[in-house]
């Protein structure tokens, strides 16, 4: 049997579901979307899957994740709905209860935060609030695990009973109601035929749903029809028809919550937040707080923990390479083969694998930020600088974790609800230059900028950021120019993330990218190892200067001329940049053989080469998560070319424009 | 009046929810429809968005998506 979890945002439905399934889930993506599908198994009963639907507000489809959980239900067929209400916010929540109602496939009202609500004097009588809806309701407090079992048992319950929600009519007679029943009429034996409830087709005719009307093929005479009595009622109730359809079920809901809610007084984590907010929103204090916290997050992951860890982790691979690298030795193995094991895919794979412990605290934070609630509100104190490049508010985290690593940053962009924003954000992120960087910087500051050394570092985070800028500006308007998601959202209650969900997150981005690191990237190490260690002949090579990865360089050196590198082994550097960035400067070590670098370089042209690195494609490991979070290879293709075209650009130009001077 | 004129604790009563398209049918969805109590509890740092507290719930908005919204004050 399946189960399809449907709520709000902010209303607990990833607790819940991690209280129904256990740590046995899968993710996906829904088809042609980049919406994510989570699913597994129930806890406790057989062939019971639990599929996880994005947490929406209404059911219209306007929004990918609205279209995603209406054909979910409507075509999918579960066989029962699991509905959660946050209790503490009945009015709202209920207002999705209603539209999944009309679809009539059994479900179950689960009431969350009952706990909150009856702490603050609160109660709701479920029984009545049942008999009202027509709909089982179970009383739960999810981060509890308090009634967990027992809605679990009604859904199954209502699942094999096949029990469809008994009440479907949510206006009093009067103008609306005449014009409901007469399009339910006209569309009856269309919706039969389409297998969907009369109700649920004639709300979409007076919504004037394409796709749906579509679907219901209506004729010309119908629609006229409809039409016509849609007019009588707005004359009628001086409403337009969206208005007066939410209307009515928010009329519905008041009698409702009027007889089966009695409200507490303020709840103590109202109280709470509204204290919170007094400082964290506060006109001087807020951005200085947002500021620290950023930092004190930077500094925790990429100082104190993850660069712990990631030593640890270095040092764990390290002692692995060396160990096989001993026994392939004593094995006697064939030394190209030995080579293509510890040089290729040790080295390679062990190179990106350093990033998962940044990747994993980075994640920890990042839930913390968004599960209290305190992410909101850094939408809402941002939103009016952000908006000024076409984003809103919330773009600003992924942005900032951008300067830190770009994989976890655009991993990040989940947490964006309007789809274009999450595109914008992912193309922005790669021009904040990322902590890999820092290493090519300091190499050439410390060789030819000894005087300069803070201007040329403090210089390139700037360049980088201006170039993002003018850069969402640009593309803003030529390609995102749909209208951007009206910027309308909830300010939930701060509350504690529970353990769990924080746990399961982490998990699920390490394993998210333990999976790239042994796809992707495993491939793109052997194919880097295999033109570092051959000639255009075959030939195993001895010196550096012959390989197909060094020819390719040269080849592809004259492109650098305009920007003052025209040096095979500055375009060599730059490819082997494109595993990691930090290799950029390992590479230039090796084939400069002991030369100083100025040798290589003037500052003027190594000026240029490090726009060119902060302005060029990102790594592998960030292009395979665009990849994933585009959903599309050619975008991924797309954006590294796209990057390297803007870094040739802005590198040339600091070269010509420096030529002036020097 | 409209909503973003409103002072911040006044409280008032939603007139008409004007705006169209996306902008209009996310406000009525959330529950920003006429005959709905409203009060203003909040300002954005930078002088937008703002936060009003609607139907027992924190929603925040844009002033220009918030200027779509006709009020009455309550004397």
């Amino acid at each position: 049997m399946r189960f399809a979890l449907v709520g709000n945002q902010n209303c607990g439905k990833t607790t819940l579901f991690n209280q129904l399934t256990g740590a046995n889930q899968h993710v996906g993506n829904f088809p042609g979307v980049t919406v994510e599908q989570r699913f597994g198994d129930a806890r406790g009963y057989k062939d019971c899957v639990v599929v996880d639907l994005p947490g929406i507000y209404s059911i219209r489809p306007y929004s990918s994740e609205e279209i995603v959980t209406r054909d979910f239900v409507l075509n999918g067929k579960p066989d029962c709905v699991i509905n959660i209400v946050d209790a503490t916010n009945i009015e709202r929540n209920l207002y999705l209860t209603l539209q999944i109602m009309t679809m009539r496939i059994p479900m179950v009202l689960a009431l969350n935060m009952m706990d909150e609500v009856r702490a603050a004097g609160g109660t709701v009588d479920t029984a009545l609030l049942a008999e009202i809806l027509g709909i089982p309701v179970v009383p739960i407090a999810a981060v509890k695990g308090e009634g967990v079992g027992e809605l679990m048992e009604t859904a199954v319950d209502v699942a094999r009973r096949k029990q469809k929600p008994t009440v479907y009519d949510f206006c009093k007679p009067g103008p609306v109601h005449r014009c409901i029943h007469a399009v339910t009429h006209i569309v009856e034996d269309h919706a039969e035929l389409a297998g969907m409830s009369s109700r649920f087709a004639a709300m979409n005719m007076i919504e004037g749903n394409r796709d749906i009307i579509e679907r219901l093929g209506v004729n010309e005479n119908e629609l006229e029809l409809t039409e016509h009595s849609i007019i009588e009622m707005e004359r009628e109730c001086g409403l337009d028809r969206n208005a007066a359809l939410a209307d009515m079920r928010y009329a519905f809901i008041e009698d409702a919550c009027a007889r089966a809610v009695k409200r507490g007084g303020e709840s103590a984590e109202h109280r709470r937040s509204t204290l919170i907010d007094n400082i964290v929103t506060n006109r001087y204090l807020s951005i200085p707080i947002f500021v620290a916290v950023m930092l004190l997050i930077f500094w925790l992951t990429f100082d104190v923990i993850g660069a712990f860890l990631s030593d640890l982790m270095g040092q764990g691979i390290d002692a692995l390479t060396a160990a096989v690298d001993g026994a392939l030795t004593a094995y006697g193995l064939n030394p190209v083969v030995h080579s293509l094991i510890t040089d290729g895919i040790f080295a390679g794979v062990g190179n990106v694998l350093d990033f998962l412990p940044v990747i994993v605290v980075l994640f920890f934070f990042l839930s913390m930020l968004e599960d209290t609630g305190y992410m909101a509100r850094i939408a809402f104190v941002m939103d009016k600088l952000l908006r000024k490049i076409g984003l809103s508010g919330k773009s600003i985290v992924p942005m900032l974790i951008g300067f830190g690593c770009s994989v976890p940053a655009i991993m990040a962009t989940r947490t964006l609800t309007s789809d274009r924003d999450r595109k914008m954000t992912i193309l922005l992120t790669p021009f904040m230059s990322c902590s890999a960087k820092i290493p090519i910087y300091s190499f050439f500051v410390a060789a030819l900028f000894q005087r300069h050394r803070a201007l040329v570092m403090g210089g390139m985070y700037f360049t980088g950021i201006l170039v993002g800028v003018l850069f969402a500006l640009v593309v803003g308007k030529a390609v995102f120019t749909g209208k951007p998601i009206p910027f309308v959202m909830e300010l939930p209650n701060y509350r504690m993330p529970s353990l769990k969900t924080t746990l399961l997150l982490m998990w699920d981005k390490a394993r998210d990218f333990i999976h790239r690191a042994f796809t992707i990237i495993f491939v793109a190490s052997i194919v880097i190892w295999f033109l570092q260690t051959f000639d255009t002949r075959l030939n195993i090579v001895t010196d550096n200067a012959e390989s197909v990865l060094a020819s390719f360089g040269r080849a592809i050196a004259p492109v650098f001329g305009p920007l003052g590198f025209n040096d095979w082994r500055a375009s060599t550097a730059l490819i082997t940049g494109f595993m990691a960035k930090e290799a950029v400067v390992s590479t230039i070590s090796v084939l400069l053989d002991g030369a100083a670098v100025s040798s290589m370089f003037t500052p003027l042209s190594a000026l240029s080469f490090l726009v060119f690195t902060l302005l060029y494609t990102p790594c592998v490991a960030a292009v395979a998560a665009i990849r994933r979070e585009m959903g599309s290879r050619t975008k991924a293709v797309e954006v590294v070319i796209m990057q390297c075209l803007i870094a040739w650009l802005c590198a040339a130009l600091v070269y010509a424009v420096g030529g002036l001077f020097v | 009046m409209t909503l973003d004129q409103l002072p911040i604790g006044r409280k008032a009563v939603i007139k008409s929810v004007g705006g169209e398209g996306d902008l209009r049918l996310r406000l009525l969805d959330m529950g920003v429809i006429p005959r709905t109590a409203v009060t203003v509890t909040r300002i954005a740092p930078m002088g937008d968005p703002i936060e009003i507290r609607i139907r027992g719930y924190a929603l925040t908005l844009r002033r220009e998506d918030a200027k779509t919204v006709e009020v009455e004050a309550e004397a």
